[in-house]
């Protein structure tokens, strides 16, 4: 029974990373760039709630409102400082562009909060339930997280296929310079894009650090780093692979440190990531992209 | 003696047929064009010919010898180089050096002679200067050789190209459009640049152009492609006066 | 006197410019070392300084061999502690074992160094079969999986030595079950301690000077050539008939040697050796060093790395700020150096700019 109860728990945390990956795979899908910040800003939607919380006492659902229309704005401005400058910029100037910026907001956190970690109190307030005359418990955490996973993969699906806003993103994503001559606002379109993944980042901040209450100026880069490999496991730029990517991440995850190893749960979720890109370097759902000569 | 012998080549691009049943001779020593109009497939085929692409269908014989399938490297060392139309060169390194990558696979010595700066370092690199300036005198280059590559005016950037791609010692030397961007005075020196270097140094070469008029003025034997397929082929005054090539050219 | 100095300065102009560059770098290199040294021992360095002069030669390595995989080959690399993690590892279990075997110091630290980097480069054979295949983003993140793949392993790996040879075990010291007498070496994440303290500022001194020679000699040779097509224009780089794969994994292997000599000159000037000190964060500082040093410019990676190793030690208020600093200092240099407003800026006040405008304006007055 204890498998099944990883495997929930496996699941859950899958979600969560799937939530992350989605930001990745979209801005990637969208604006090229692997926007290396995008953990960090889990981290400082933690920090938001945390602080909302401790300090204010506002209702939990109140504070992770707020976190959500903090992280959006702090996602538009990383976008329009760091990296609309360097639109024509090569991939490697970007990436380190935006390594900086995932440093830059860690030590900012650091010098504001402290080096000790903070205790994160859930914002769920759901029991946890028993099955199977309590062989299985399901707790109140992984009750909110897989519908809400499916309920954000759904509504963004049809947010993309249907609104005008989301065919815009389609175009940018196929070719940046005929959307241009289309009408497009481009960067209108990678600046939302930036908006809606980072406000995926706050919902996967509250589920996350409800469940793994540890919160440190490091606590986002992890798991940001876990969600690109979701990302690229599922096929960088594709929704459903994010959404499968993510969710087998983190089953292999809390299987193998149940089963293999606790400490070398990591190496092992890297080593997959190694393999899958070996074996189909662009992923379970993705495309293939041929330069042209 | 044929040079260059290809057999029905096809390549298509998610249901969109590029190139169709493409085939033709070349004998050693010629100056072939290839001509059509935009999106005729042109390119594909200097891809498909280098290894960039792998045909769907039919054979590339060179000089006898089947090359269908090999990797652009093995091509190239079969003694097929080409220039590109998108000029490709490599940007941050000397006009020299850029000639001597082209050298690459016929002056070896090892990685570990390199670092260590064995004689065999010194006594190679002697023989690859002194063959790269050569080279680079035919294009009139060698007064810019320490200039960095992405310093040079475009023509000159056209002609380095061609220099580099000889530098490998070909067989067959393919040209993308190596006139174009160019004005008239550049074209024309470019042409006689192209017809001394067939000379010197016993290359056949095959070259896209869009200037028909151009075209007609080199080379002795041309191929029309259209939407991939052959519209025309033979000696150019037959081909240029081919009402055919005309529509395909002019419209109705 | 003179007439040697003369003859000294016809032969330096002899040389060609690449070779003449080296000899100063070299020179400095030299100098700066002479002057450390008559400092020690005049008693005018602070022991703060002195503390900090093989770091210096260490991360001037890192960065000059990250270079060669980021500014000459043109891929970044993420996970280059990885394999300074390897060299540390590597000859601290050499030392220690050989240490009652091999007197002589210096012979027993040379092979040390030497099977350290054969080993951090045979890693490097390994891994950059497996990852040089993929491109930018890709690579990026695959090497930093192995990074952290390498830290993660040797965190909870046990060695043990006996008169029956070498254990291994992922669980504990117990379980290597080592006869009486026998010796664990590598203790999880305890790491190495009591690696003997053989490396010197001078060692360091000279190690630094041969891994920039290497490099140096790489590029300026047919390989270095091969290597910076590859990153210039892959596609013309096959089109000439280059091996690809062959020289990305030359240079890939090279550059992960010379960080498993960083790493033996890391291990055997620490008490302590831990894995968790070669993160994602120490590859992240080394190619901070390489970005501000410019990519592709050995000199500024060795300079680069020397003062961001010295100043955050001296100015206190910079211990506090220092990655925030770094973190901007990235942004910054990337938004400088490739922004289109930036470089219109540049180009504008650049000298030659000033003087193109000069030269065009006198032009004009004349006509």
């Amino acid at each position: 029974m204890s498998f099944i109860t990883y495997l929930i728990n496996g699941i859950s945390l899958g979600s969560v990373y799937s939530i992350i990956a989605l930001g990745y795979t979209m801005v990637y899908g969208i604006a090229k760039m692997l926007n290396f910040a995008h953990g960090d800003v889990i981290m400082i939607g933690g920090y938001i709630i945390f602080t909302i919380m401790s300090t204010m006492g506002l209702n939990p659902i109140l504070a992770v409102v707020i976190s959500i229309i903090l992280c959006t704005l702090l996602g538009i401005t990383i976008e329009g400082i760091a990296y609309k400058p360097l639109r024509r910029a090569p991939s490697l100037a970007v990436l380190i562009t935006a390594i900086g910026v995932s440093y830059l907001l860690q030590n900012i956190a650091l010098l504001i909060f402290g080096a000790e970690a903070k205790s994160f109190t859930s914002v769920i307030p759901i029991k946890p339930i028993s099955l199977v005359g309590g062989r299985i418990t399901i707790s109140g955490e992984t009750l909110v997280t897989i519908p809400l996973c499916i309920l954000i993969m759904t509504g963004l699906t049809i947010f993309i296929k249907k609104s005008k806003t989301g065919r815009g993103m389609i175009a940018v994503s196929e070719d940046k310079d005929a959307a241009i001559l289309m009408g497009i606002n481009v960067n209108k379109t990678i600046a939302i894009t930036f908006a809606i993944g980072s406000a995926l980042a706050a919902i996967a901040s509250a589920l996350m650090f409800s469940t793994y209450t540890n919160l440190s100026s490091t606590s986002g880069a992890m798991p940001g780093i876990k969600a690109f490999v979701a990302a690229v496991f599922g096929g960088i730029g594709s929704i459903p692979g994010a959404m499968i990517g993510g969710i087998l991440l983190g089953v292999i995850e809390i299987l193998s440190r149940a089963y293999i190893s606790t400490q070398l749960g990591d190496a092992i979720v890297f080593l997959i990531l190694i393999i899958v890109l070996l074996v189909k370097p662009t992923g379970i759902l993705g495309k293939k992209i041929q330069e042209k000569v | 003696m044929e040079m260059l012998s290809v057999k029905n080549i096809g390549i298509s691009f998610g249901g969109l047929q590029a190139v169709d049943s493409f085939s033709i001779t070349i004998n050693k020593g010629e100056l072939y064009g290839l001509i059509g109009p935009n999106g005729a497939g042109k390119t594909t085929v200097f891809n498909l010919l280098t290894g960039v692409y792998k045909p769907d269908m039919g054979q590339i014989f060179l000089e006898g010898e089947n090359i269908t399938g090999l990797s652009t490297i093995e091509i190239n060392k079969a003694g097929i180089a080409r220039t590109f139309q998108n000029i490709r060169l490599f940007k941050n390194m000397s006009v020299l050096d850029n000639v001597k990558c082209g050298l690459h696979n016929n002056y070896k010595y090892s990685s570990a002679s390199g670092i260590l700066r064995l004689p065999s370092y010194f006594k190679t690199e002697r023989i690859m200067n002194e063959q790269a300036y050569e080279i680079l005198k035919v294009f009139d280059l060698d007064k810019e050789a320490k200039l960095l590559s992405s310093n040079l005016p475009y023509g000159k950037q056209r002609k380095l190209e061609i220099a580099r791609a000889l530098a490998t010692n070909p067989k067959l030397l393919l040209l993308d459009e190596p006139a174009a961007g160019m004005n008239p005075s550049e074209t024309e020196e470019l042409m006689d640049t192209i017809r001394l270097v067939r000379e010197k140094y016993d290359v056949t070469i095959l070259l896209i152009e869009h200037d028909m008029k151009l075209v007609a003025g080199i080379c002795e034997k041309i191929f029309v492609l259209n939407f991939g397929v052959k519209l025309a082929n033979g000696l150019p005054q037959d081909v240029l006066n081919d009402p055919e090539v005309i529509k395909a050219y002019l419209g109705e | 006197m003179k007439a040697q100095l003369v003859k000294m300065k016809s032969q330096v102009q002899k040389l060609n410019r690449s070779t003449r560059s080296n000899v100063i770098t070299i020179g400095v290199i030299v100098i700066a070392y002479t002057i450390c040294m008559s400092m020690i021992k005049a008693g005018n360095m602070s022991n703060l300084l002195q503390n900090l002069l093989v770091a210096m030669c260490y991360y001037a390595i890192m960065a000059v061999s990250l270079n060669l995989t980021v500014g000459i080959l043109g891929q970044l690399s993420l996970g280059h502690a990885g394999f300074m993690c390897i060299g540390a590892f590597t000859g601290a279990f050499f030392s220690k074992i050989m240490v009652g075997t091999i007197d002589n110091v210096l012979i027993r630290f040379t092979l040390a160094i030497l099977i350290g980097a054969a080993m951090a480069g045979l890693f490097g054979v390994l891994i950059g079969i497996v990852v040089l295949r993929l491109r930018g983003d890709y690579l990026a993140i695959v090497t930093l999986a192995f990074g952290e793949i390498i830290k993660n392993v040797l965190n909870v790996l046990y060695i043990g030595y006996d008169s029956r040879g070498i254990h291994f075990s992922v669980n504990d010291t117990a379980s290597l079950n080592l006869e009486e007498g026998g010796m664990v070496i590598i203790k999880g994440a305890q790491g190495i301690s009591g690696t003997p303290r053989n490396s010197t500022f001078t060692i360091g001194v000279i190690l630094l000077i041969l891994t920039y020679l290497v490099i140096v000699n790489l590029i300026n040779s047919r390989s270095g050539r091969a290597i910076m097509a590859i990153r210039d224009n892959h596609i013309a780089a096959e089109s000439i008939g280059i091996d690809i794969t062959k020289y990305k994994i030359l240079a890939f292997s090279i550059s992960a040697a010379l960080a498993g000599v960083a790493g033996v000159l890391y291990s055997h000037n620490i008490a302590t050796v831990q894995s968790t000190k070669f993160g994602y964060n120490t590859s992240i500082l080394i190619l901070v060093f390489v970005v501000l040093g410019g990519m592709g410019n050995l000199r500024g990676s060795i300079i680069a790395a020397i003062l961001l190793t010295v100043l955050p030690e001296y100015l206190r208020f910079m211990r506090d700020y220092r990655m925030l600093i770094y973190a901007i200092v990235l942004i910054v240099m990337m938004i400088f150096n490739w922004a289109p407003a930036c470089v219109n800026w540049r180009k504008k006040h650049s000298l030659k700019g000033f003087i193109d405008n000069k030269i065009r304006k006198k032009a004009k007055e004349e006509a």
